[in-house]
């Protein structure tokens, strides 16, 4: 399984000293302008565009469920097995249940999944990866061979034995154990990053100028390498989705939540392709390759504005002299 | 301190005299080295191979003095730099800041006061300044460790007295500014203000404007003789352009491969260059106003890679007046004439050297 | 052999097109040496890569001609630059470290220019290989080296060797020595110019270091803010500049030989290219600046051989431009 190379973009001018530069007066710290640089970016960019809308489509739904769908997704009141219509948009699963209020709450779990695993992923690999980076020596060793260790071991054999052991779980467990198993790949990125940018004069400026040198990690490394920790937090929503999506399917999430996942499972338990009942395994497959789709459009996207280098061609809007 | 010798066996006892010159107002040297050496181990974990990046340099710095330390990349400049800034340990030798041994600096606290006093200004300008912060950040962050008595107010107060030193007006509103906002030789200015703010004795310079714009370097090095006249600091200027090097300093040092060639008073040096590698670098050096002069004899030597040498001059094989004795003695430094040192068995022995130009 | 005409390259950016190169002209004889010199943001290298047509979007050609050997280069194909690229017309780039392909060793990236231009024969390859690095002073057995690990100067001369493999008619540098030391520099420079006069080809050589050109160049050209500021013989140029810009820049040198005076430099910054154009672009930094020059945009005039941007001269000149 290979993961979207992301965020590995040069930081900042090289060298020569742009020709064009602010009208001076202006103050703008780089967050705000950033933001604005985002914003501007993101209109223009159409791949950021498209994976913004969906992502917020997606947001709303898991805030405001009830508003969309009336029904309550575990109330199995209804007549089983019919098909889409106006009363039931698409239709009812084999137990009586709605499936489109089903599909509509399960939003919520699968995001607070993607949301909560990317960032605890994210965050302990920013930890371990720049410290490593940083620290170099002994700290490097153990952390690259904790690291190196996590990585070898097959991902999702792993996941199985874990989640396996854990009884099946709740949304917690699932968290845990994707966190577990995936901060190891982007750690590895962010050491790359945070090596690469190691001998930069700033630090070694903070360094001379007397710093600690956990101050210097968090403070003056980290805070340089946002764009890579954006992008790698992306990936590892992405991949969250995917592996609680696929742990709920073979049964190993829980089986009572309202999850895309957990529709999955009661789908192949019922054989919905094969007795007339598509919907049930298509539509939350669907839904996790649209959310999936989201965050990986939002990642190139990301790349394309960090660095001008990848954005796709334009026709040059300059009138050519003939 | 046990002397250790590495490789020079020349049979002279005792340290000769060289770089322990008084500073021009008299008073004693802000800072020594003796015998300064640093190899570095290059190879891979099993080799034994040892890159000689600096051998035995001993100089000294005054007060209120420019130190321009000269020599093209390879001659070991920069290592001095971090050896003295203590980002290095030498691996044999001394040096000595105000009388006390660098050696016997470990605590933080007295780390600290060292590097308050002797910091570093950085070649690169778009690299040595943090771009997600503010360019007060780094002043505001040095006086905090280094002048803890200071309040937020006074630390302020401070970084807007410093930018208003090296020129950054009106300071209030260029501390605000963030580094791309900046030109290149206005963070330089940010640079030198972040040393200035610890109150330094001696600021090490390293290369500070070779990335910069022509026409902007000459107001970095009229900045470096005002801190000298205003604020009485020393600075060692580390340059490979010998023109600015004698448009600021004092006194120049030439280093090659690793050893001092020649120093002495700046003017002295360059009216009458007494090393050959120092009349080799006078007479590359381009004058748009000097006549034309270009002749096919050029020096098409590079700066060697020292990796265990074996003893004897290191320039002798570029050296158009290279003896025997060259080959297997490393010349030592020693006055020639007063405050005018030369590393030359040639040039010792009281020949006129004329190598070059 | 080239004549550049009114040439003028703009880049699109957010803010709208911004015109890197204006209105540039010069002319070319076989065998000239003509130095460009300027700071950051002059425009040079943008020149440079105009010339040469390796601009690439968001960076065009907006307007004027480049005419080399009685041929238009504006518009050619690829495939018919090919034929030109590196037979009549080389370039050699600024950093060697970044040009030269570091996974492979010199003779395999001699051999890959010399087959893209058509030879084939290995004997021949070979051969040429030999001869231009000798040519450089370079022993040929380095044709097995890697660029790491060759010396700085080694680099740039291997460059030098590869912009000369089919003997063009004109190479062009891009600052091939900023990257060297000063004994390094001038002995690269002693070579090209020794090249120059075995083997006749034009070179154009650009450099923000003038005292570099001054020794070696025929003409010289001074660029400010994409335009040319002055232009003429080099000796001229030197002896007598007349822009301030030039005796600015002139003076921002510190000598080694003479009396040592204090110097002031330029103050300021160069100017943001993107903002409107108020007359001419060097005034708010110009020593001898009068209230005609924020309002009227000087023409290139000519004075006594050198032409000059700049209103001082605009009574005194030949003709105007």
């Amino acid at each position: 399984m290979s993961m979207p190379i992301s965020g590995v973009s040069t930081l900042g001018p090289p060298g020569q000293e742009p020709a064009t530069s602010p009208a001076a007066g202006q103050s703008v710290p780089p967050a705000t302008h950033a933001l604005a640089r985002m914003a501007r970016a993101v209109r223009s960019n159409r791949k950021a565009t498209a994976g913004t809308v969906l992502l917020v489509v997606f947001i709303l739904v898991s805030l405001f469920p009830g508003v969309i769908a009336h029904d309550s997704p575990s109330a199995d009141a209804y007549t089983p097995r019919l098909g889409p219509s106006t009363a039931h948009l698409l239709g009812t699963t084999a137990y009586g249940q709605d499936m489109f209020a089903q599909l509509v709450w399960g939003t919520r779990n699968v995001l607070i999944i993607a949301f909560v695993a990317g960032l605890a992923t994210t965050g302990i690999a920013v930890l371990v990866g720049v410290a490593a980076a940083y620290l170099g020596g002994l700290w490097d060793g153990s952390l690259s061979v904790l690291t190196d260790v996590l990585l070898v071991i097959p991902l999702f054999p792993l996941l199985i034995v874990i989640a396996g052991y854990a009884h099946g779980g709740s949304t917690l467990v699932l968290i845990l154990v994707i966190t577990l198993t995936s901060w190891s790949y982007t750690a590895r990125q962010l050491r790359s990053q945070a090596l690469s940018l190691r001998n930069r004069d700033f630090l070694e400026a903070a360094r001379v100028r007397g710093e600690r040198r956990l101050y210097i990690i968090v403070v003056e490394v980290i805070p340089t390498m946002i764009s890579l920790i954006v992008a790698s937090f992306l990936t590892n929503a992405l991949y969250a989705v995917l592996f609680a999506s696929s742990l709920q399917y073979i049964g190993l999430g829980d089986p009572n939540s309202e999850s895309w996942g957990t529709m999955l499972y009661w789908a192949q338990n019922n054989a919905a392709l094969q007795t007339g009942q598509p919907l049930w395994a298509l539509a939350p497959g669907a839904c996790i390759a649209a959310l999936g789709a989201a965050f990986a459009l939002l990642n190139y996207a990301f790349d394309e504005i960090g660095n001008p280098a990848l954005r796709p061609v334009r026709r040059a809007r300059v009138k050519r002299a003939r | 301190m046990t002397d250790q010798a590495t490789g020079t066996p020349d049979g002279s006892g005792g340290t000769p005299r060289r770089e322990d010159v008084p500073s021009p107002n008299g008073s004693p040297p802000l800072l020594t080295t003796t015998r300064l050496t640093r190899h570095f181990h290059i190879g891979g974990g099993l080799s034994r191979r040892t890159l000689h990046a600096v051998d035995d340099v001993s100089l000294a710095i005054g007060e209120r003095e420019i130190v321009a330390l000269a020599g093209e990349s390879g001659s070991g400049k920069s290592t001095i730099a971090r050896l003295l800034a203590k980002v290095y340990k030498p691996t044999s030798g001394e040096i000595y800041f105000q009388g006390t041994p660098l050696s016997s600096i470990r605590s933080r606290r007295e780390t600290l006061r060292y590097t308050g006093l002797v910091p570093m200004v950085f070649q690169d300008p778009f690299s040595s300044i943090n771009p997600v912060f503010r360019v007060s950040h780094g002043i505001l962050r040095g006086l905090k460790l280094h002048r803890p008595e200071l309040s937020k107010d006074q630390r302020l107060q401070e970084a807007a007295r410093v930018f208003e030193t090296v020129g950054l007006t009106p300071a209030a509103e260029v501390l605000k500014r963030f580094p791309h906002e900046l030109s290149g030789g206005q963070r330089q200015r940010v640079g030198f203000a972040q040393a200035l703010a610890l109150r330094p004795k001696l600021i090490l310079a390293d290369e500070p404007v070779s990335m910069l714009d022509v026409s902007i370097r000459i107001g970095l090095l009229n900045l470096m003789a005002g801190l000298r006249d205003a604020e009485g600091v020393s600075i060692l200027y580390i340059t490979h352009d010998i023109a600015s090097a004698r448009y600021v300093a004092d006194r120049l040092i030439v280093m090659y491969a690793g050893h001092i060639a020649e120093s002495g008073p700046v003017e002295d040096v360059l009216a009458s260059p007494k090393h050959p590698y120092t009349q080799l670098l006078l007479s590359a050096v381009p004058d748009p106003r000097a006549p034309l002069d270009v002749t096919a004899e050029t020096d098409r030597g590079e700066p060697p890679r020292v990796v265990d040498p074996a003893p004897g001059c290191r320039f002798r094989w570029r050296c158009p007046l290279a003896i025997d004795t060259c080959h297997q003695v490393t010349p030592e430094l020693r006055d020639l004439l007063p405050g005018h040192h030369v590393a030359c068995h040639v040039a010792q022995a009281g020949a006129d050297v004329r190598a070059f130009g | 052999m080239l004549a550049v005409h009114d040439l003028s390259v703009a880049y699109a950016t957010d803010r709208g097109a911004v015109a890197a190169v204006d209105r540039v002209s010069f002319d070319l004889h076989p065998g000239e040496f003509l130095g460009i010199v300027g700071e950051s943001g002059c425009g040079k290298s943008t020149l440079l890569f105009a010339i040469a047509q390796l601009l690439a979007p968001p960076a065009d050609i907006t307007s004027g001609s480049v005419v080399f050997k009685g041929e238009s280069m504006v518009g050619l194909t690829d495939k018919q630059l090919t034929a030109v690229r590196w037979r009549d017309l080389s370039v050699v780039m600024q950093s060697a470290m970044n040009a030269l392909n570091p996974v492979k060793s010199i003779g395999a990236q001699f051999k890959d220019a010399m087959r893209a231009h058509g030879v084939r024969s290995a004997d021949e390859i070979g051969e040429r290989s030999a001869e231009v690095l000798s040519m450089v002073s370079i022993d040929p057995v380095h044709l097995k080296s890697y660029p790491h690990q060759l010396s700085g100067g080694m680099r740039q001369r291997s460059m030098i060797a590869m912009a000369l493999l089919f003997t063009p008619d004109l190479v062009i540098m891009d600052e091939p020595t900023s990257a060297l030391d000063v004994v390094a520099q001038r002995s690269l420079m002693v070579q090209i110019k020794e090249l120059q006069q075995q083997l006749g080809f034009a070179i154009i050589f650009v450099t923000h270091d003038m005292s570099l050109v001054s020794h070696f160049s025929h003409r010289l050209m001074v660029m400010y803010a994409g335009q040319v500021a002055e232009w003429g013989a080099t000796r001229q140029v030197f002896d007598t500049p007349r822009h301030p810009y030039s005796i600015g820049l002139m003076e921002a040198f510190p000598s080694i030989r003479g009396a040592r005076v204090p110097l002031t430099g330029i103050p300021g910054r160069p100017p943001d290219l993107s903002g409107p154009q108020e007359g001419c672009w060097f005034a708010p930094r110009c020593p001898k600046v009068m209230p005609a020059c924020t309002q009227t945009e000087p023409d290139l005039y000519q004075v006594d051989g050198v032409a000059v941007r700049c209103l001082l001269h605009a009574d005194r000149s030949d003709h105007s431009d």
